[in-house]
């Protein structure tokens, strides 16, 4: 965890064993997450796992049946949405259409009763930040899913919330508009220091957003950490399939290499840990040598997937199909040496993680090769 | 002439099956004139008894197999106008229909409310109980409605007129509007809640305003239902209390029937008055502002 409970003058949002019940199911389950100010915080995980309901409940949107959520250390465990300092930005947007661009900007302080002075001035740095000064007057249903969104941000951004929430706030754009409204909200989030939860289950905008993660499963957190350590050490399988690719080995780690299908050994340079049940290996984590290289298994090439700047090539190496990506070209039924670089090992789905990772690549070439034989 | 080729349509496609191009010419010119028929049918049978009235109503001398009167005057016209007390009884309907809506409008409205957003149970049953209400012969109804009127002195008061209009606007008013309330998304009422709004403030800004539309199409159907009511109206309120409706029944028994054509002319006007003036609202596309939501 990189953050340590300390009770600085700004606390952040903190929701301590937060749970709720729905229908009989639980659907978050004893969470724990502090988010620090000005962090962004993406909450990912697969339809179902709990991430929008805690999002409501941060919201106000849902009671919690059990725990205690503050923001800045005020409990507002129980206080209804309009009394709580956060804005959400909803997933399909939930702009009002009977009003213009600016009153629905502008809703929320005529609620606080702010001079109509006043407000339009606020209403014209949200409408610069967010570039819509054109749109002012116009009315949500004429203007495009990408400026609905900028403007549902705006809404919420104008209200200088102390948490802001995010839905999916993506889902609904193409996958080009996605991208570059996704770097205006970052950018814009970090220029304003806001404390940030974001919801999605789009692992690749997480990676490219969040200051942290939590990964999410059946209503708890599996994982709370920066999108690089995320990667690189996924603690349990669930994470590890749910964050990019993986090439996915249902054994256990054996004379400096992963055995494959028929026992012959895929030679490994590093491993998380010694000893385990499945070892896990990233397609870039596969490097393709000339075939019968040393320290190398013999792999064919199944099939080459142009990927742009690199590619995505699918072996065959003594029973078992194995992903890699390189930015060699080989061809297709070609002969080649494959060897990893570096293997996860979990047993009972967690990481197996020695203090000191376990380096036995070069001591036991020599085993790996004649493994390759047999 | 136009029957015969309909009747050819049937056999048409299989013999244009093979040479494509004209086939579907063939057929689609076939189709134009099924629809056109269609069309012309519709017309009449919509259109047809009104223009049969007003000719009525013109008309001096008028035998079966002619197609238009023989003979035309203005005398219904001139006779409805003076002998009946037309004003008065245009005054009482407006004022009666506007009293039973907003009443109607005041104790269902809550109830839509209450249908349309929240899942209490029994919530269906009341639905249709509702609808129910409108499956007995309406003059049944009145009648036992009228015994109990006499029990609590309502007979021949304008209250018990307008109780009686009220009545028959329920179902209108309670189905409509709680569809219209329903049919607002939950994340438009959530956003003003988030953006700092109050419950109340959130039902006239929001909630309300979206569920306008259909609200005053079910306010428009319950006044003209109002304004048309004839027999609760003249069984309740004849002879203190004579509306436009119960005024024609007279005039259907003891005046000729240019007169009744007349004033079936007269008692259409507000109505149709009325839809043309809210047309533009209802049709123009307020419905569809609030744009796709999911």
């Amino acid at each position: 965890m990189t953050t340590a409970p300390g009770s600085d003058r700004s606390d952040g949002l903190r929701l301590s064993g937060i749970s709720k019940v729905l229908g009989g199911r639980t659907i978050v389950e004893k969470m724990e997450l502090q988010v620090s100010p000005g962090e962004l915080l993406c909450l990912l995980g697969p339809s179902g796992c709990g991430k929008t309901t805690t999002l409501r409940m941060i919201g106000g949107f849902l009671n919690p049946d059990a725990g205690r959520l503050t923001i800045n250390g005020v409990d507002h465990t129980h206080s209804k949405p309009e009394r709580r300092p956060t804005a959400m930005v909803f997933q399909n947007y939930a702009l009002w259409p009977h009003m213009s661009v600016a009153k629905n900007i502008g809703f929320g302080l005529k609620v606080r009763k702010l001079s109509a002075d006043k407000i339009r001035q606020k209403v014209d740095w949200a409408l610069d930040l967010l570039g819509l000064q054109h749109h002012r007057e116009t009315m949500p249903a004429r203007i495009s899913g990408g400026e609905q969104q900028r403007v549902a941000l705006a809404r919420a951004l104008v209200l200088e919330p102390e948490v802001l929430l995010m839905d999916e706030p993506l889902s609904n754009l193409d996958a080009k508009l996605r991208v570059q409204v996704r770097e205006t909200i970052r950018e814009i989030q970090q220029r304003l220091g806001i404390t940030t939860v974001f919801v999605t289950h789009d692992q690749e905008e997480a990676l490219s957003i969040a200051d942290r993660i939590a990964v999410m499963n059946n209503g708890r957190i599996e994982q709370l950490a920066a999108p690089a350590e995320l990667y690189a050490r996924p603690r349990t399988t669930f994470v590890a399939g749910f964050i990019g690719t993986m090439n996915t080995l249902d054994v256990g780690p054996a004379g400096g290499g992963v055995p494959l299908d028929d026992g012959a050994l895929l030679p490994c340079d590093t491993f998380s840990g010694a000893a385990g049940d499945v070892c896990w290996i990233r397609p870039e984590d596969l490097q393709i040598t000339e075939a019968d290289h040393a320290g190398s298994v013999r792999a064919v090439v199944l099939r080459v997937i142009p990927r742009g700047h690199y590619r995505e090539v699918l072996l065959q190496s003594h029973g078992s199909t194995l992903r890699a990506f390189t930015d060699g070209e080989p061809d297709v039924e070609q002969i080649v040496g494959l060897r990893a670089t570096n293997a996860l090992v979990y047993a009972d789905d967690a990481l197996v993680q020695d203090d000191e990772p376990a380096r036995p690549g070069r001591a036991v070439r020599a085993v790996a090769d004649s493994g390759d034989r047999g | 002439m136009t029957a015969v080729e309909v009747q050819q349509t049937p056999t048409a496609p299989e013999a244009a099956a093979a040479p494509a191009g004209t086939g579907g010419l063939l057929r689609r010119v076939l189709g134009r004139i099924v629809v056109g028929v269609l069309a012309v049918v519709l017309l009449v049978f919509i259109l047809g008894p009104l223009v049969w009235m007003a000719l009525v109503a013109f008309s001096k001398r008028w035998k079966a197999p002619a197609l238009l009167p023989q003979s035309w005057t203005l005398d219904a016209w001139r006779n409805v106008f003076t002998t009946t007390p037309l004003g008065h009884a245009f005054m009482l309907s407006l004022i009666f229909a506007v009293a039973a809506t907003l009443g109607s409008a005041l104790i269902c409205l809550p109830a839509a409310y209450a249908i349309g957003r929240s899942n209490f149970p029994g919530r269906r049953v009341i639905l249709l109980g509702l609808f129910a209400t409108n499956a007995f012969p309406k003059m049944g109804l009145f009648t036992s409605i009228a015994t109990l009127f006499y029990g609590l002195h309502l007979m021949n008061t304008a209250l018990g007129v307008v109780i009686v209009q009220l009545l028959g606007t329920v179902v209108i008013m309670t189905w409509i509007p709680s569809a219209a309330f329903a049919a607002v998304p939950p994340s438009l009422i959530e956003a003003a809640r988030d953006a700092g709004a109050g419950p109340l403030r959130v039902f006239f800004t929001v909630t309300l305003r979206l569920a306008a539309p259909g609200i005053s199409v079910a306010l428009i159907l319950a006044f003209l239902a109002c304004f048309d009511e004839a027999q609760g109206s003249y069984l309740v309120g004849a002879p203190t209390y004579i509306t436009m409706p119960t005024q024609m029944y007279s005039l259907v028994e003891n005046y000729p029937e240019q007169a009744a054509a007349v004033f079936a002319l007269v008692l259409t006007v507000p109505s149709v008055l009325l839809l043309l003036l809210v047309r533009k609202h209802v049709m123009g596309g307020h419905l569809a502002e609030g744009f796709q939501l999911r």
